[in-house]
């Protein structure tokens, strides 16, 4: 199928989402959001695709919302901006939170605003080394959304947060790999050829166990110790009713490679 | 075993009768053919003592839709009173013996009304519960208003029936409309684990103990209290006290033969 404004490839096990708007740095415009939706919906349902990969195109990530579409004349009603956060916002952070298949995040560059947030919303964030983070909501008066006031509290501490929220600078990929915030720092040339090999190898594993992975790891920031031992035994259940489990015990012990299924 | 198209009904499995809603073409709608088949299997499962307990469920993704919207749509006044549906509602109702649902994916309408049905629902993570019938234009017709406001409250029952939205498993549980939430993979075993809990204990007392809980709905207190000395004085005359009793004193594990 072909978008607009992103390109869409699914090659061996891994589907590609590339944002593809880059004269205006893949900001988010609402034929973006539905077409996110849409191919998201194709790697849900689509069992073959066991690894999603997210990049933009062009010299930056994301900027976030399409300012253009936000302009308030004077006089004007105040727009409802949790309508398109309800719409949209949400529910993508939400689709990228609870696949069940690893996501990987390619930060090519800037990533600012809800872009920043949807792209730590995914699983495993790779950046280029002149890749950068703003939050970057403060300068117009809002609040960081799509997820970043759960977010960044929990990658980085409440105080980094607060500072990267209320001050909205730009934060190095360097910096961001320091602080927690993202998984590693990768040089520009190499990062898409990385991502691409991380994803392709996460394409080959125990897609089952890696999406109950997830989803306890997720499950962790609202649970008490308690609660997660008792998930963690339920999903511990579920994964060793899998046939990845069979597989990699039998592999194992016949000291062979695994050849996962993902199920 | 009756052969149905609309359910599928496993053998009894230790003492419990799984029952599955099995139209998937229509995400599970009840239509007055499948709530028949349902009734029918019912009265079957009452009928054979080898059954304990009935667990019915749906599939991964829905339990229930609601009702089959085109087959009540070309039903006029008349039509709805001749229906048969109250009929075999009344069936499902009337079932003396424990009745679980398990619950994953959505359990809408005329599908959560079956669900309360249920004596109680053990739900998966992503179970969304609703009543939307009012954005067709009607409201609740089997039970909806009634059994929802008296298992969540005024205020919750109102919010649902009034704006047509969902609530998912977090709200259902605190509110008391489920008992259990569990991981999705989970819930069909989770439900299995409880009937077979439940389908070891005395027949006779779990008849009776559900009929004291579902009195409470229908009488004031004092009648209540009063039928429930009553079903405790029955149970006085059962073989299976004895053995509970017995068994209890004798640090071993009852078998109870529903005598």
């Amino acid at each position: 199928m072909s978008y607009d404004t992103i390109q869409f490839q699914v090659q061996d096990g891994v589907a590609t989402l590339t944002l593809n708007r880059p004269e205006s740095l893949n900001s988010f415009n609402t034929t973006m959001h539905g077409e996110i939706r849409d191919a998201l919906k194709q790697v849900r349902q689509d069992g073959s695709i066991r690894c999603l990969l997210l990049t933009g195109a062009g010299r930056g990530f994301c900027a976030g919302q399409d300012l253009n579409d936000r302009a308030v004349a004077p006089g004007e009603a105040m727009p409802d901006l949790s309508l398109s956060i309800k719409q949209n916002y949400n529910p993508l952070v939400r689709s990228l939170m609870t696949l069940d298949k690893p996501v990987i995040c390619a930060v090519n560059g800037v990533a600012a605003g809800a872009g920043a947030n949807i792209a730590l919303a995914c699983d495993i964030v790779l950046a280029a080394r002149s890749a950068s983070f703003i939050q970057g909501f403060s300068k117009i008066g809002l609040i960081p959304d799509s997820g970043g006031t759960w977010t960044l509290p929990r990658l980085v501490g409440r105080a980094r947060a607060m500072g990267m929220a209320m001050l909205s600078g730009k934060l190095s990929a360097e910096q961001a790999a320091d602080w927690g915030l993202i998984w590693q720092v990768v040089d520009d040339d190499r990062l898409l050829e990385e991502a691409r090999s991380l994803a392709t190898h996460l394409a080959t594993q125990p897609t089952k166990g890696l999406a109950l992975t997830k989803r306890a790891i997720n499950a962790a920031g609202g649970n008490s110790l308690e609660q997660q031992l008792e998930l963690e035994c339920d999903l511990q259940y579920i994964a060793g009713c899998s046939h990845d489990y069979r597989e990699g015990v039998a592999a194992f012990i016949a000291k062979r490679p695994a050849e996962f299924k993902g199920e | 075993m009756t052969a149905y198209r609309d359910i599928l009904v496993d053998p009894p499995r230790n003492g419990v009768q799984l029952i599955r809603l099995n139209r998937p073409e229509a995400h599970n709608a009840l239509r007055s053919a499948l709530l028949g088949e349902l009734a029918d299997a019912l009265a079957a499962a009452t009928a054979d003592e080898q059954i304990r307990v009935v667990l019915l469920s749906g599939s991964d993704k829905v339990f229930a839709a609601g009702a089959d919207i085109k087959e009540m749509a070309a039903l006029d006044a008349v039509g709805l009173w001749k229906d048969r549906r109250p009929q075999y509602w009344q069936a499902i109702r009337g079932f003396p013996k424990p009745l679980i649902a398990a619950v994953n994916g959505f359990c809408l309408g005329g599908g959560l009304e079956l669900a309360m049905h249920a004596d109680c629902i053990i739900a998966g993570e992503d179970a969304r519960f609703g009543q939307p019938e009012i954005n067709l234009g009607i409201i609740p017709g089997a039970g909806g208003t009634q059994r929802l406001v008296r298992s969540v409250g005024k205020s919750l029952a109102m919010k649902l029936i009034l704006s047509g939205e969902f609530i998912g498993t977090r709200e259902a549980l605190a509110a008391g409309l489920v008992a259990e939430v569990t991981q999705p993979e989970l819930t069909l075993k989770r439900a299995t684990a409880l009937a077979e809990t439940m389908a070891e204990k005395s027949p006779i007392a779990l008849r009776l103990a559900k009929e004291a809980i579902l009195a409470s709905f229908e009488t004031p207190l004092s009648q209540g209290l009063e039928l429930e000395r009553k079903a405790f004085l029955f149970l006085a005359a059962s073989a299976d006290r004895r053995e509970g009793i017995e068994a209890f004193l004798e640090k071993r594990p009852p078998q109870f033969k529903g005598q």
